[in-house]
């Protein structure tokens, strides 16, 4: 190492020319190296979109707009019907109910995280954290056996006898109990969200001034009114971009949905019936479609619609977290990397 | 107003509304724990009775006795599949971390960041279908390779931007001081500012490894499973998260009882290795701080 550093040294100084030389076109290559790579992640995420637009080109020059208002799917060679409304509502319910269930806890979480400093909040932290880092696999399986059943037996019972009784609201809960449903999906969808909601709703609370909250209480404001008026305004930007990143994660989930949802791509007003989302689509046909050239494409054509939903939900809640984080006044940096934040595994 | 009147205690509506805010707080705890532990006690609870020497020895036995088998194959394959994925991923991730600490700066770095944080927002899937139409569609089959490049479309960005962290996180001085030694840059970074985040770095590659770990939807697009053995690279591989579904997914209560028993055993691997980041990454910024 010594001797390393000193013919190094000398080399820097220009005591011997050639070696001096070798020595700045290693280091200059080095640099080459590392920033070729870098480029490479880049050139990778286009190939990746470009590739999977080329591959859904097919069915998209085909059906054109049709593609996303079509309700029919057949694979079936010679009578090919791509429609992808079905997938696209599935979907779009059980995210938006997860969201539903999940963002009020969340934000109840994240409140608490921020204000209650005592023996419970590191450890809760930590459980948030493990809720994070479960695989989506072990949620599934969970979510078959155990929530399945139970919501089957107790709650979707209760809803029907009750809720779905009730005028207008009652369409969503009508139907049997039994069997896989919209509704099972939503809940598991909630729960896996959850973290990531929270982690960035405490983030971005962190950053409402303590000022503001402490002149509340000093005012004799109570502790729900101090968070109403001196929280909560504040935040709500960097909430709804929360939530937007909750979305996200929720649309793209795979395998704990096609699990529990049941795969039938249907289009019905109910909660208590199977449906199907892109993603759990995807994964229960990819088998078939992988020697047919236009159902391949087809399928394709709903990743890309997935890729194009979640890119905009991320980019739209980036904006506002930002831009929460610049009023208050704190540098707007870049998200720091954590368990939550990477995600739950799909 | 006098000052008694200020330190009166709270009455009427606002003492409920208060109250009712307390509570509200409290049962979001309680159901975030509640879920937690619920989801915790079943996989212990099913998941253990599975695990015997079998289990991790022997391929699964026939649907008759499936509590004679096990899912061996599963293990070499996560392995196999994984280790791909780390192979390349570990090192693209880390010098993509070293350009972007090092040198990175302007367009091109922040172009580089985004990139990453898109990826990072893809969702799993996708990456599993564009390996999916780019190699095994390509080349006709599924395979243990194809799985491995699927994980590395995920692992590559948490790398770079997890590592990158940490190295931004070493102290200036250090790198003035080695290069005041007359080291050169590569080596000032190699020897010099790689080892000193060592810890942290390390914290980064855990992460990546345990979210590969549970990844399902992009390997079952791409090694697709195998009920055997499989030790061909370019052959279909199982893994656990893969067996785990397709047992799950059988009416056979005895598979089902062995994908609870790999349940648990992903569920503990991948905990381990996201607890054992943590407390890395905590030791690793006390020490720097």
């Amino acid at each position: 190492m010594s001797s390393a550093v000193g013919s190094d040294a000398l080399a820097g100084l220009g005591a011997s020319e050639p070696k001096a030389r070798r020595a700045r076109f290693i280091d200059r290559g080095f640099r080459w190296v590392t920033l070729l790579i870098g480029v490479g992640l880049i050139a990778l995420l286009i190939y990746m979109l470009v590739d999977l637009t080329a591959g859904g080109w097919r069915t998209f020059s085909r059906f054109g707009f049709g593609f996303f208002t079509g309700t029919t799917w057949n694979p079936v060679r010679g009578r090919e019907q791509f429609g992808a409304l079905p997938f696209i509502f599935g979907t779009l319910v059980t995210s938006l109910l997860a969201v539903l269930i999940a963002v009020p806890i969340s934000v109840g979480l994240a409140l608490f995280l921020n204000q209650v400093r005592g023996l419970l909040a590191n450890p809760l932290a930590v459980f948030i954290d493990i809720l994070a880092a479960i695989p989506s696999i072990v949620y599934g399986l969970w979510g078959l056996f155990v929530l399945k059943p139970f919501l089957d037996s107790t709650v979707e019972p209760f809803l029907i006898a009750t809720v779905g009784k009730v005028p207008v609201i009652g369409v969503f809960f009508r139907g049997k109990a039994q069997g896989p449903d919209m509704l099972t999906a939503g809940v598991i969808l909630a729960i896996m969200i959850v973290p990531i909601i929270t982690a960035v709703s405490r983030e971005v609370i962190a950053v409402v001034p303590r000022d503001l909250r402490e002149a509340a209480l000093a005012l004799g404001a109570t502790r729900w009114e101090s968070v109403r008026v001196a929280v909560l305004p504040y935040a709500r930007n960097g909430i709804v971009g929360a939530t937007m990143l909750g979305l996200g994660r929720a649309l793209g989930e795979t395998i704990a949905v096609t699990m529990v949802i049941g795969n039938v791509p249907k289009i019905g007003w109910s909660l208590l019936q199977p449906g199907a989302t892109i993603p759990s689509w995807i994964a229960s046909s990819f088998r078939e479609a992988s020697s047919v050239g236009l159902h391949r494409s087809a399928l394709l054509a709903l990743a890309v619609t997935l890729v194009i939903w979640s890119l905009i939900l991320a980019l739209v809640s980036r904006i506002l977290v930002r831009k929460t984080a610049e009023q208050l006044g704190e540098p707007g940096e870049d998200e720091p990397v954590s368990v939550a934040r990477l995600g739950t595994a799909g | 107003m006098s000052a008694a009147g200020i330190l009166q205690p709270v009455r009427g509506s606002r003492r409920i509304k208060d109250l009712a805010y307390r509570g509200a707080l409290w049962c979001c705890v309680a159901i975030a724990m509640a879920t937690l532990g619920v989801i915790a006690f079943y996989v212990v609870k099913r998941g253990i009775s599975a695990l015997s020497v079998n289990f991790f020895t022997k391929e699964p036995a026939s649907q008759l006795h499936p509590e004679q088998g096990g899912i061996v194959q599963s293990f070499i394959g996560t392995g196999i599949i994984v280790g791909i994925a780390s192979l390349i991923a570990i090192p693209l991730g880390l010098l993509t971390a070293v350009y972007l600490a090092e040198y990175g700066k302007g367009r091109l770095a922040s172009a580089i960041r985004l990139t990453a944080q898109v990826l990072l927002s893809v969702p799993s899937i996708v990456a599993g279908a564009f390996i999916w139409t780019v190699v095994v569609v390509a080349f006709g089959n599924f395979s243990a390779f194809a799985g491995g490049l699927a994980l590395v479309v995920l692992m590559w960005p948490i790398v770079a931007r997890a590592t990158e962290e940490v190295l931004l996180l070493v102290p200036q001085d250090l790198r003035e001081g080695s290069l005041a030694l007359g080291l050169p840059r590569w080596k000032t970074i190699m020897r010099v500012v790689v080892p000193a985040a060592g810890a942290g770095i390390l914290t980064a590659v855990m992460l990546a490894v345990a979210r590969a770990l549970g990844e399902t939807a992009p390997i079952l697009l791409t090694a697709l499973g195998n009920d055997f053995i499989n030790t061909d690279p370019l052959k279909p591989t199982d893994a656990v998260p893969l067996r785990i579904f397709s047992d799950a997914r059988t009416p056979v209560p005895g598979l089902h009882q062995i994908a609870w028993g790999g349940a648990l055993v992903l569920l503990l691997a991948v905990l381990l290795l996201s607890i054992g980041a943590r407390v890395l990454s905590v030791r690793q910024q006390k020490r720097l701080a």
